[in-house]
């Protein structure tokens, strides 16, 4: 059985603008989605505050659980369903930070048995108080970056055998971040400047298949911050997991494409550049997406059999898996050809180091 | 074949370890070695992360040196007009004769090491001296707060019967606690909590309570409110007040042992405290000078009982009484035992899940993977005939060595680690899949299956390792960063990894060389 043909021979290079200015739309709309919205929707975990999940015994309005936890204190808490109609879950969720001490969970659910008249069981608490919170929320980015630029010093070192420039440039902006860091700068101004960096040197230093995939991560990675912006769904700390997979699995799709472009620029060397890299995506496009089919296959089973406290987690990663399969065949190779073309010095090959 | 002389001992080796890894998981007693641990969000639990207060043990330092230097400076007849705090860390000292500055400053070095005189200013035949920590002394005064905290938290923990508690330092004043299974939260935070700072002080007999209540509270003493069941901050106002001197006559610090007996009179419980040798001497004359008087037992500014003292008392043992249920007293007895903790300590994250939240996490994760597990096996079956049969093999054996890893090294399954042994299972095909489409490339190009079989794993293992080595990259920076759940994902992942490659390349090798070369397998069912 075959769902790619062998032979098959899409022109992905020659329609890498169409390609370019989806992805730019995309970027575009999600960039403004988090501005609209004031940056990512932060969950407890990065902004603070107090969950409590609730199971009532009988259906009961939502109404009557607020009137509940008015009684202590809690009004103005956000209260939402939770799960399937027939479940009877409630999330009450508040940004006070609230001292859970001395019968308070107790006191909750007498307060709510009492307004709505039914038994209730509190299944769930999680308070993150206000520093934790921040803690986090510099400890997701620097993990984020520091995935990027691990992976980065791999592929230079594997695909242009400059172990060692790139270790240096990466030791050097370890340093620096650890420098600035020390000195109270804001940790997501600090990261975000530098990537920007990051890729300047790239650039500077023609790490053309890093810099190539560094681009598609990023791209990946914006594409689903800004979906869930726009689904306003709650950045928690599973979902900087998942992001930190999508990072993970894309490069995975990226490199076996690079990797292909190594060996036929090995093959054919009399082929112009942008008929190299259209052979390669085409003869891993099979693989490319039956890979994408058995991941997604699992991953959707996840998100309808796998319960409600994963959903978001899941769907994050299907979302990622997505863009990150597209990213790899419309966005990483590609751009090898612009970085050529734009930063090249007139020779016609992307890798003159390649062994 | 030359080389299957190694592997099939390995291979067989890694499968039999697997297995004696995995079988307590399922059959828990047939081997000693233990079952995979679950997290807290699987199995219910609570996460708790406390911050001590380190400041206040560095106050309370200060208050300690303060009171001891007022004794120092009476037996060594150093006149003076006080000592005040300055500020946080220093004492400022107000000498009527400047010559003693010598004085004082001797008996700082003798005392204490680490104690200096920071400056000192002349004014109208006042000699102001400065004294304050040094920055060493303050800064090890915060850690030790923190170990001692742990400790005592730890004790207490110990003595409350909690299986596998996980209690450690997180950073310079944070403490994570994980108390897997506990049913009773609010009572288990209650115990973690308290501060149980016992101290002896003598009740103000000679103001009176009323005018201190309206705010004429005379210097030297304070108001403290009895501490009554199931109190909320609200209703302070029905507790009984009193009038306490504010000197502390004794502390905890001399407490051997607390136990809980029942009053046979009233038959109510009450926590029976002994003290050492050093504080049975310090009780008898702490009685003996106040006969008659009113003595307060506080904890934590509570005032639980004020007996009067009615005769000095010798033998170094004390009871607590107040109006507390035998479960109150039992768990008061272990934070008398387990010492107070050196600063008060506040709850800054909390996790907790309930038992039966757990177990649907668990059946529902669990069930998914099933489901989505037979799909990519019927998948793998549909489009690769039978070499999709072995890649088939291969993943059941990926998915047995990915839970001996988890036994094996200790790790905890959480609700994301099983999420992540779902994704690995989406990924781990995908080592099959490159070797099988380099395999049909091979045969396309008119290729026998062996030579085949053999350029399509020599041409897709290097291609494989790259792709893995950036996920393992990914999962290991999570590992560093995540905590709990989050950590459980890092785990499977990592594990995933390393088992779909160990699988594809050594296990899925072996197999297609052994039906190819030595059965000699004709066709090749791809």
């Amino acid at each position: 059985m075959e769902f790619i043909k062998p032979g098959i021979n899409l022109d992905i290079i020659g329609k890498r603008y169409i390609a370019f200015a989806f992805s730019a739309i995309l970027i575009l709309v999600s960039i403004g989605s988090l501005i609209i919205h004031r940056g990512p929707h932060y969950g407890i975990d990065f902004a603070g505050g107090t969950i409590i999940q609730i199971k009532c015994m009988e259906p009961v309005a939502i109404d009557n659980i607020k009137a509940g936890l008015a009684g202590v204190g809690l009004e103005g808490s956000a209260v939402q369903r939770f799960g399937q109609e027939k479940d009877n879950e409630f999330l009450v969720h508040t940004n006070q930070t609230l001292i859970t001490d001395q019968g308070f969970s107790e006191e909750i659910k007498n307060a709510v048995e009492q307004s709505t008249g039914v038994g209730v069981e509190i299944r769930r608490i999680e308070m993150v108080g206000p520093q934790v919170g921040k803690d986090l929320q510099s400890k997701a980015l620097f993990a984020l970056f520091y995935t990027l630029l691990f992976i980065t010093i791999y592929i230079s070192g594997r695909f242009e055998l400059k172990w060692i420039l790139s270790g240096i440039m990466a030791a050097a902006l370890i340093g620096a971040v650890y420098f600035f860091s020390l000195w109270n700068v804001s940790i997501p101004f600090l990261i975000a400047v530098a990537l920007v960096v990051t890729l300047i040197l790239f650039w500077q230093l023609r790490l053309k298949y890093a810099m190539g995939a560094v681009v598609a991560l990023l791209h990946d990675v914006i594409i689903t911050v800004g979906l869930f912006s726009i689904l306003n769904i709650e950045f928690s700390l599973p979902i900087v997991a998942a992001l930190l997979t999508i990072v993970g699995y894309s490069l995975n799709d990226t490199i076996i494409v690079y990797d292909r472009i190594r060996e036929n620029l090995k093959r054919y060397n009399r082929l112009p550049i942008d008929e190299i890299l259209n052979k390669s995506i085409n003869e891993t496009l099979s693989r490319t997406i039956l890979t994408s089919t058995t991941t997604l296959i699992v991953l959707i089973s996840l998100f309808f059999l796998g319960g409600d406290i994963i959903h978001d987690f899941s769907l994050a990663l299907i979302v990622g898996v997505v863009v990150g399969t597209y990213s790899s065949i419309y966005v990483a190779s590609p751009i090898l050809l612009f970085l050529q073309e734009e930063g090249g010095a007139g020779s016609g090959r992307v890798v003159e180091t390649a062994t | 074949m030359k080389d299957f002389s190694w592997r099939i001992p390995v291979v067989g080796l890694v499968l039999i370890v697997a297995v004696i890894y995995v079988i307590p998981t399922f059959k828990p007693g047939w081997w000693p070695n233990k079952q995979i641990n679950l997290g807290l969000d699987l199995q219910g639990g609570m996460h708790l992360v406390l911050e001590v207060k380190t400041e206040k043990a560095v106050e309370s330092t200060l208050e300690r040196i303060r009171n001891e230097l007022r004794g120092y400076f009476r037996d060594d007849q150093i006149r003076h007009k006080g000592i005040d705090y300055s500020g946080k860390k220093a004492l400022s000292v107000k000498l009527l004769d400047a010559g003693d500055t010598k004085k004082v400053e001797a008996l700082l070095q003798k005392n204490y090491g680490d104690v200096k005189i920071l400056s000192s200013a002349m004014d109208n035949g006042v000699q102001t001296l400065t004294i304050g920590l040094t920055d060493e002394w303050v800064r090890q005064i915060k850690k030790q707060a923190t170990e001692q905290a742990l400790e005592t938290i730890r004790n207490r923990i110990d003595q409350f019967g909690v299986t596998e508690p996980d209690i450690r330092v997180q950073g310079e004043r944070r403490i994570q606690i994980q108390l897997p299974g506990i049913q009773d939260t609010e009572r288990a935070k209650e115990l973690i909590g308290k501060t149980a700072l016992l101290e002896f002080k003598l009740l103000d007999d000679e103001h009176d309570l009323a005018s201190a209540l309206d705010g004429n509270v005379p210097p030297g003493s304070e108001i403290l409110y009895q501490a009554v069941d199931g109190e909320t901050e609200t209703t302070a106002a029905q507790k009984q007040p009193y009038l306490v001197k504010k000197r502390t006559l004794m502390t905890g610090e001399y407490l051997t042992d607390a136990r809980v007996q029942i009053d046979s009179q009233f038959n109510e419980p009450y926590v029976a405290i002994d003290f050492d040798r050093k504080g049975a001497r310090i009780f008898e004359r702490v009685t003996d000078e106040n006969v008659k008087k009113r003595l307060a037992i506080v904890l934590d500014n509570k005032v639980y009982s004020a007996p009067t003292i009615q005769e000095k008392i010798p033998g170094g043992s004390a009871r607590i009484t107040g109006s507390f249920n035998a479960r109150e007293a039992h768990d008061l007895a272990i934070v008398l035992r387990a010492g107070s903790l050196p600063a008060p300590v506040e709850i800054i994250e909390e996790r907790t899940v309930g038992p039966s939240l757990g177990h649907d996490s668990i059946t529902k994760g669990l069930y998914s993977m099933l489901v989505g597990g037979i799909l990519v096996l019927i998948f793998m079956l549909v489009y690769y005939k039978g070499a999709g049969l072995i890649a088939d093999f291969v993943l059941v054996l990926n998915i047995l060595l990915i839970a001996a890893g988890l036994a094996a090294f200790g790790a905890t399954l959480t609700l994301p680690g099983i999420a992540g042994i779902i994704l690995t299972i989406g990924m781990a095909v995908d080592a099959n899949v490159l070797i099988f489409e380099r395999i049909r490339e091979e045969m396309r190009l008119g290729k026998t299956p062996i030579s085949a079989i053999t350029n399509g794993f020599d041409r897709a293992s290097l291609t494989i390792l790259d792709a893995n080595v950036t996920t393992l990259i990914a999962a290991l920076v999570l590992f560093q960063f995540g905590t709990g759940p989050v950590k459980g994902f890092a785990v499977t992942l990592s594990l995933g990894v390393l088992a779909s490659l160990f699988t594809a390349l050594v296990i899925s090798r072996l197999i297609f060389d052994y039906l190819y070369i030595s059965v000699r397998v004709k066709s090749l069912s791809i």
